[in-house]
């Protein structure tokens, strides 16, 4: 897992964890950007300047604070933490 | 009959709206560019109907610093149909607010416009089935051509008359079940009786601000109860409630999305090229100087070319009417200035403000200044500002008045208010005229650039003074790119003549008026006495002529009456005569920086309060004599 301000041009990868608090979250998320989400760097502008990213056909810049929040997944492999199985259906089990 | 217009930001509303209203709404292609509500009747299929666009909003949810006016609209005020306009090309995400937007069970129909955009970028979407889906009509449409529009209003009178059910679209089982519960506490506490309560109820799950303060101070037992649904919500699902809302109705979303849109190969056109150079780390930053460049060589060489014959012509005009009434007469000094004012208009202002106008007007509707926003945003940073503050800063250079307001667009109400007040200081289109109308006709286009760059140095200086006075660091960017666009000839003229028609309207009357004021003045030798007492200022300080003085109150109306005036004042529209370059670059650099024009700081106190306005103001003038010494000397010291 890395930080999405870390990846190369051109990666697809997948959303893992969101930090940050849930202004930065919620506004991420109305914008098309969830945990899951699959999003491809675009460009990233040069001396730290923001990322620009492709999900779900929207084009998003990210400034680099914003961009080092998002945790992503380079190859897909991991699963993220959509859903805490609940303490019944854990007891089913 | 009345009819809303709702959807995210960009999504084409106001371009809708004007395709029954007129031009009226100022369309651009960036997220954010309507910030109030626009009314308007309009005769649709012989109905006379109002329609309301309001600003675009990405979802339901109000935050702290947005009082969500659009919102409390949608849900308080009496109206018959919502139109809620679905950008095709972002079908998923849109979603999530039609989703919001049906929660409200008031009657509605979808547009679902931009689809040639979406199906650009490879997705068919399957309109019927949408329909299906969501269970409300939808039409689609493509709001910039026009396409689809007809069909769209006469299914909205249709369903407007009907007042069908609309039903919200069902989540996740156990978000439903805390619904349903809150829901019923509410009812049993005799709230929402006006408001679908499974809508409150999902706000108040929410921790919206808006309704937890509406709601609990009335109620605070309540609060208690609701936060102990929302914790069951949190336990079972191990996120906070807010997000397991939202990433339910992020899944239903995005089943219907996969129900109703076909993939197909998205096509690669020019869009993609010119993004690949106006975004590429190399290329961006030097293209981005170059169009500016482009767009101010532009501006001075067709300006430039249209002024020398209107000004000859207006010349001989002033000529041939002094013959006739002598202006030593009171006729001929009302007519003399009546004249001055009509043609200063025409032969100072227009030839600048027309190619200036266009050249900002294609510069929204291509979308180009999102992509601005995202190559400076590093560079703002770096001075305390927000990438965003680049929008209403651009918009600066057309009217300080809509740049303040877009002031809006910052996510804080710190980088707002900076953001704002940096905007009164960009030299608006009034000032660009003196600009271009003094100092590059008479001392050549490197001065005017050399001035634009010195204010933008300043405006940066100020921005970092201000933003580390100003508590609070800039919450990082989050800024939709929008898909480049060839702005229309169509929506550049309605644009254009927009802003033309507030020039006309208001800016040339006050012109005349002014003019004939300051001949009156002159006549009755009461103008010297003003500037006499402005002569200290004027003469002592800046060097300049004694008569400039009324000008310069004046300016205060408006700025290019500094220009107009000064024709009036000094009795000739060959400058140079009267003028030499250094007072003319002086009068300049003051006029640049001193008092924001009346409108402006009507609106400045709009938004930061008379006393931030009192305060910038004067620091204006402080900044204005400064600049104008110091250019009265560099001037004076290197030629």
């Amino acid at each position: 897992m890395m930080a999405l301000d870390t990846v190369d041009v051109k990666r697809r990868v997948r959303v893992m964890v969101i930090d940050g608090g849930h202004r930065v979250r919620s506004h991420l998320n109305t914008l098309g950007i969830h945990i899951g989400d699959w999003l491809t760097v675009v460009e990233r502008a040069p001396f730290k300047g923001p990322v620009l990213v492709e999900v779900n056909g929207t084009r998003l810049a990210l400034g680099r604070g914003v961009a080092a929040k998002i945790r992503v997944d380079l190859d897909g492999t991991l699963e993220p933490l959509v859903r805490r199985p609940s303490e019944a259906e854990a007891e089913q089990k | 009959m009345k009819f809303v217009l709702a959807g995210q930001p960009n999504s084409g509303k106001s371009t809708i709206f004007n395709s029954v209203a007129g031009y009226r709404a100022a369309t651009a292609n960036f997220p954010g560019s309507s910030i109030s509500f626009t009314f308007s009747r309009a005769l649709i299929h012989g109905h006379e109907v109002e329609v309301v666009d309001l600003p675009g909003i990405y979802s339901l949810i109000s935050s702290k610093e947005d009082t969500g006016k659009a919102e409390s609209y949608l849900l308080e005020e009496s109206y018959d149909l919502i139109i809620n306009v679905v950008d095709a090309s972002r079908l998923g995400r849109s979603l999530e607010l039609t989703m919001q937007l049906l929660e409200l069970e008031r009657p509605m129909i979808v547009a679902l416009n931009m689809m040639d955009e979406a199906a650009r970028g490879g997705m068919v979407v399957d309109p019927e089935e949408l329909g299906r889906q969501i269970g409300v009509p939808v039409v689609p449409t493509v709001g910039r051509r026009g396409l689809g529009l007809k069909e769209l209003f006469r299914r909205a009178l249709q369903h407007a008359h009907q007042k069908d059910e609309i039903f919200a679209l069902t989540l996740d089982r156990e978000v439903e079940e805390a619904l349903e519960e809150v829901a019923e506490m509410l009812e049993a506490t005799d709230v929402g009786n006006n408001v679908p309560r499974r809508f409150v109820a999902e706000k108040l799950l929410e921790r919206d601000p808006h309704f937890e303060r509406e709601i609990y101070t009335r109620h605070p037992e309540l609060k208690k109860q609701v936060r102990g649904v929302a914790a069951v919500l949190q336990k079972t699902h191990g996120w906070s409630a807010d997000q397991v809302i939202s990433g339910s109705r992020h899944a239903v979303a995005h089943c219907i999305e996969e129900e109703v849109v076909t993939l197909e190969r998205p096509q690669i056109g020019w869009r993609e090229w010119a993004d690949r150079v106006f975004l590429h780390p190399w290329t961006g930053g030097p293209v981005m100087v170059a169009i500016l460049g482009l767009l101010f060589w532009v501006v001075f060489r067709v300006g430039q070319r249209l002024e020398m014959p209107l000004v000859e012509l207006t010349d001989r005009l002033a000529a041939s009417l002094a013959e006739k009434l002598p202006p030593e007469t009171l006729l001929g000094t009302l007519a003399g200035g009546a004249l001055t004012g009509i043609a200063g208009g025409v032969a100072i202002v227009l030839p600048y403000l027309l190619p200036f106008l266009i050249g900002l007007a294609i510069l929204e509707d291509s979308g180009y200044l999102p992509r601005m926003a995202y190559i400076l945003d590093n560079f703002m940073h770096r001075i305390g500002l927000h990438g965003k503050s680049v929008l209403p800063l651009i918009l600066g250079y057309g009217c300080s008045v809509p740049a303040i307001m877009s002031a809006r667009i910052l996510p804080s109400l710190r980088d707002r208010r900076i953001t704002a007040v940096l905007a009164s200081f960009i030299p608006c289109s009034a000032r660009t005229i003196v600009i271009f109308g003094l100092v590059a006709a008479y001392l050549g286009p490197w001065w005017a650039l050399g001035i634009y760059l010195l204010n933008l140095l300043i405006v940066v200086v100020l921005g970092n003074v201000l933003a580390r006075t100003m508590k609070g660091a800039s919450p990082g960017l989050i800024l939709e790119i929008p898909e480049l666009q060839l702005p229309q000839l169509k929506t550049l003229g309605a644009k254009t003549w927009l802003t033309l028609k507030e020039f006309i309207t208001i800016a040339w009357p006050l012109l005349v008026v002014s003019s004939v004021v300051l001949g009156l003045l002159e006549w009755a030798d009461a103008a010297d006495a003003i500037n006499a007492l402005l002569a200290p200022l004027t003469v002592v300080l800046l060097g300049l002529p004694a008569a400039v003085g009324m000008t310069l109150v004046f300016g205060i109306l408006r700025k290019e009456l500094t220009l107009v005036m000064l024709v009036q004042a000094l009795g000739t529209t060959q400058l140079s005569t009267v003028m030499n370059d250094g007072q003319m670059l002086t009068f300049t650099l003051f006029v640049v920086f001193y008092v924001p024009c009346v409108a402006t700081i009507a609106v400045m106190a709009k938004e930061l309060g008379w006393r931030d306005t009192a305060v910038i103001s004067a620091f204006s003038v402080v900044l204005a004599v400064v600049i104008g010494l110091a250019g009265r000397f560099s001037y004076a010291l290197f030629s």
